[in-house]
This record gives structure tokens, C-alpha cells and sequence, in this order.
């Protein structure tokens, strides 16, 4: 049984429908990117199965329950987090705080549980700078810590919207080096990505949206790039 | 030496301000509410505890050992009832609701308790001095400075050092972001609310000792609250506390220049404030 599912879901915010129906499937422990232009649907869909927007119950599945429109809080307890877009860290506060607020209202862990240790051994700058106020980090390591925080709430799966964006390519690659430990104990994620190549080699399955549809769905290695800017920019863009 | 004992009698009269100003800036700092009737409260209090006091016979100690957990009750109670639906990034809801809150409070405090002024007695503490230099200094403002300065500490302590402290610092920060790693907002709330109005139960008791109160005192004492916390820096403890200290010390230093212009210098250095510093002393960089 799939661990997270989305059945036709359909949102937007106000009178704006953003998503038209969108069905995703992610299994126990495997990697999915969500590739798409800027208003593709993305962020949307990530945020509709957080929680953070209103759709019906039955449109989000986790382990076949219906849990759409869960409040925020409710999904994490029930081992689904999110890396948000924006990083939005708790400011006034130091990281080893930002941290203990993520691991003090975590779910149940399953397995090894993640631990404040075990983020700084993923992430050993912030082992360092445990004492100093997010606001005065480098973006890179402040995406670190918000990735460190969406750990330790001990999550079966994991969203992560855009971590990759505003970084320099060395942090990227250092931060998508860490990824391989996470889903290593089980641990499913969704990642959200404007790099199609580094979506395409970090993940097993992709789905590519435009204009809130899915346009296009299979195992990442067997994606050709054509079928990917066909489906990221339209057919009418292919017939050119 | 005149002006001296104005200090000291301004800092004690501080003392009652920062009780009030405490559960205020506490509000506002978390949610950005405004709470209009705090003032209400405060006299609400105030007038339970006076009728425990004629009909329970309880002595001020006691009187204040019961109100702070009534307070923490209501504060509870009006925030899961009301306050949780017009929380939001826009203050004007929750304004408007306390506002309207506050006037039905004052009118149903009228029928419960008349117009008649009441306070509590305090079994002879209220005359009592001490000699500290060659000053007298009354027992009742130490105690309640002493209380006001704990408060604050303890206040402080909470939100810097434990889980709950932290969860309110972080829904203050960015409250979606709390509620996506697992802090239930609305909880975190309905208890910050809870200590707001709890920390009344002192105001309330002291302000019932040392003074009268009738049920249309409120706004007076809520607009004591607010200047403090305003000259202190919105949102930020020990300036609500350190706000409440120059509010005191402005008013007792006005009386001694003339009886009638006491709360009118409190005033006007708030407006000082506003002008010359708006983000008040102790802003916290944000």
C-alpha cells in the first residue's frame, strides 16, 4: 500500500483553482520529484497535503486513511513534515532552538530516531553555529537547519519545497549528498525542484505539472529530456 | 530628598503597572491582539475577589491564591471562545471583538456588583512602613514591586527555557512554520492567554488593596497598561516592565510638581515616547 497518496485533488486560493485534479503516489521509503515552471502547482500541492490549505478529506491519503485538511500540527504528529519554501525559520532564535521546538512536538519515531546529534553529523557546520541566531547564517545553512528541523519531527515522509533555490551549486550538491541518509531508513521524500537534472538524478519517480495538471508521470530514469520540456512547457512548445 | 521619595514612590507605583502591562505585552507580542478588555479583567477580578473576601471570609492572601487561577481560567476560556476565531495578521477583528467584549463586561459587572466603589481589606498591611535610609516606604507597594519583579523574571524564564517558552517564541515568529513542525497555535494561545489573565489575579488583588474599584474603572487601568507597554517596546517583557517603571515614576514625579498634573505627566511622556522612539526602548530587533 502506497504510504501517501493524493485522489483528484483539486485547490487554489480564493476563486483561483490552482490545482486541477492531481493524482501522486509515493511509496514507503522512495524519492519523488515534482518538477514544473514557476505556478505549475507545486508549492500548492505540497501545501494542500500539509494542511495548510483547505481540500476534502478523501482528496490526501496517508496509509489509505483519508487525512485531507488535517491542520498542520496533526499531520506532523501523524509523520508527514515539510521542508518549507523560504526556509521560514524561527528568528530571535538559535538553530539548536529552532531544532529542539521540531524535535520537542515530533512525531512517533519509526526506526532510529533523528536526533539534534544526528543532524549535526548530517550537517556539521551546524554543529558550530548551534549558538548563534538563524537570521546571522549563510542561506545555505540556514537551509540546513530548516532541513534539519523537518528531521528531527521524525517524519515517514518528508516534503521539500525548492531547497536547492537561491544556493550556491557547491551547497546544493552538499545538501543533496545528505539525502541518500534520509531515505536510507525508510524515510519517503518529495522534492519539489527547479533544476529538472538534479530532480531527474536524485529521485526514482517524477511527476512533471503544468498549469495545475500532472503531464506527465514514470520512473525517473527512463524519462527522456524531450518528454520532459514536452510535459514542463506544453505540447504546443514540442510542435515548434 | 522631595524628589527622591518621588522615585522611589514612582517605582513602587510601577510596581502595579508592570502586573498590568505584563499579560499585555505578553498578547501582543504572540498574536499581535490587543486586548481591550484587559482592563475589564483586571476590575472583574478585582470585584470576585472582594465578594470571596465578604462572603467566603477570605483574607487577601487567599484572595489572591483563588483569583490567579480564575484568571487563568477565563483567560483560557476567552481565548478558545473568542480570541482563537479572530486571531490573524489583521488586528482589527480582535480589537473590535475585545471592544465589544469590554463594554459588555463593564455593563454586566453593573448588574452583579452596582456602581458602588469597593476594595478589599487587607487586615492592617496597607498602613504598614518600613524605614529604609531616611525614607518610609510602604510594606503593601514593596510587596507588590517584589511580586511585579518575580512575575517578570518567571515570565522571562518561561519563554527563554522551557518547551512551552519555546513553541510561544516560535508561533510569535512565523505561527504557519510553528504549526509545520507540530506546535498547535490555538493551544499555544489559549495558554499564553491563560498566564495574561492569570497575572491579573495579582494586578487585581493589589489594585483592590491598595485603592477602590467600581465597574467602569477598567479602561483607566487598560490605558496604564498599554503606555507601558508602548514606551517599553511592544511585544518585549522587560520593556512592558521597564515601560511600567517610567510610567510610575512620570506620574509620582508630576504630583509633587502639582496634585493635578500626576496622570497628565504619565501621558505625556508616552506621547514623548511615540514621537521621539515609536518602536519604544526596548524593541527587539527583528
Amino acid at each position: 500500500m502506497s504510504l501517501l497518496s493524493t485522489h483528484g485533488l483539486i485547490a487554489g486560493y480564493g476563486d483561483m483553482r490552482a490545482l486541477h485534479g492531481i493524482d501522486l503516489v509515493v511509496n514507503p521509503g522512495e524519492t519523488v520529484a515534482l518538477i514544473g515552471a514557476n505556478g505549475a502547482g507545486k508549492s500548492t500541492l505540497l501545501r494542500s497535503i500539509m494542511g495548510l490549505l483547505p481540500v476534502a478529506a478523501d482528496m490526501v491519503q496517508l496509509d489509505g486513511a483519508p487525512v485531507g485538511g488535517t491542520q498542520p500540527h496533526r499531520m506532523v504528529q501523524s509523520g508527514v513534515a515539510i521542508v518549507p519554501e523560504g526556509r521560514r525559520l524561527f528568528a530571535g532564535m538559535t538553530v539548536e532552538e529552532n531544532l529542539r521546538v521540531a524535535s520537542e512536538h515530533a512525531a512517533a519515531p519509526q526506526g532510529q530516531p533523528w536526533t539534534q546529534e544526528r543532524v549535526y553529523d548530517l550537517f556539521p557546520i551546524l554543529r558550530e553555529k548551534a549558538r548563534t541566531n538563524v537570521e546571522n547564517l549563510s542561506g545555505g545553512q540556514q537551509q540546513m537547519v530548516s532541513i534539519g528541523r523537518g528531521l528531527l519531527a521524525q517524519p515517514r515522509v518528508l516534503l521539500c519545497d525548492e531547497i536547492s533555490l537561491g544556493l550556491a551549486p557547491r551547497v546544493v550538491r552538499e545538501i543533496y549528498e545528505a539525502l541518500p541518509q534520509v531515505t536510507a531508513q525508510g524515510t519517503a521524500l518529495v522534492l519539489v525542484e527547479q533544476d529538472v537534472g538534479l530532480a531527474q538524478r536524485a529521485s526514482q519517480r517524477l511527476y512533471c505539472l503544468l498549469e495545475g495538471r500532472v503531464t506527465l508521470e514514470g520512473r525517473s530514469e527512463d524519462i527522456s529530456r524531450d518528454d520532459i520540456s514536452a510535459a514542463y512547457f506544453g505540447a504546443s512548445h514540442a510542435l515548434d | 530628598m522631595h524628589w527622591i521619595e518621588g522615585i522611589v514612590q514612582g517605582i513602587l507605583l510601577g510596581g502595579l503597572y508592570a502586573q498590568y502591562a505584563l499579560g499585555m505585552a505578553l498578547m501582543f507580542g504572540v498574536m499581535k491582539i490587543v486586548n481591550v478588555t484587559h482592563g475589564d479583567l483586571v476590575i472583574l477580578l478585582a470585584l470576585i475577589g472582594i465578594s470571596f473576601a465578604d462572603f467566603a471570609g477570605l483574607g487577601p492572601w487567599s484572595v489572591l491564591a483563588t483569583l490567579v487561577p480564575i484568571g487563568a481560567a477565563i483567560g483560557w476560556l476567552l481565548q478558545r471562545a473568542m480570541l482563537n476565531r479572530v486571531v490573524g495578521n489583521d488586528p482589527l477583528p480582535s480589537l473590535i471583538a475585545t471592544f465589544g467584549l469590554s463594554i459588555a463586561l463593564q455593563n454586566a459587572m453593573l448588574v452583579v456588583w452596582s456602581a458602588d466603589t469597593r476594595s478589599l481589606s487587607g487586615g492592617g498591611i496597607q498602613q504598614a512602613s518600613i524605614e529604609i535610609g531616611p525614607l518610609f516606604v510602604g510594606v503593601l507597594p514593596l510587596i507588590v514591586l517584589i511580586c511585579a519583579t518575580l512575575l517578570t523574571g518567571g515570565l522571562d524564564a518561561v519563554l527563554r527555557f522551557t518547551r512551552y517558552g519555546r513553541s510561544l517564541r516560535a508561533a510569535s515568529a512565523d505561527v504557519e512554520a510553528a504549526a509545520m513542525v507540530g506546535v498547535n497555535p490555538k493551544s499555544v494561545y489559549a495558554t499564553a492567554t491563560a498566564i495574561a489573565v492569570g497575572i491579573l489575579g495579582f494586578a487585581a488583588t493589589f489594585q483592590a488593596m491598595r485603592s477602590t474599584v467600581a465597574p467602569a474603572d477598567g479602561p483607566f487601568q487598560l490605558i496604564y497598561a498599554f503606555e507601558a507597554v508602548i514606551i517599553g517596546g511592544l511585544g518585549s517583557i522587560w520593556g512592558a516592565f521597564t515601560g511600567a517603571m517610567i510610567l510610575g515614576v512620570s506620574q509620582a514625579i508630576g504630583f509633587r510638581i502639582n496634585p493635578g498634573f500626576g496622570i497628565l505627566a504619565g501621558h505625556i511622556v508616552f506621547l514623548a515616547v511615540l514621537a521621539i522612539r515609536p518602536q519604544g526602548i526596548f524593541q527587539r530587533k527583528s
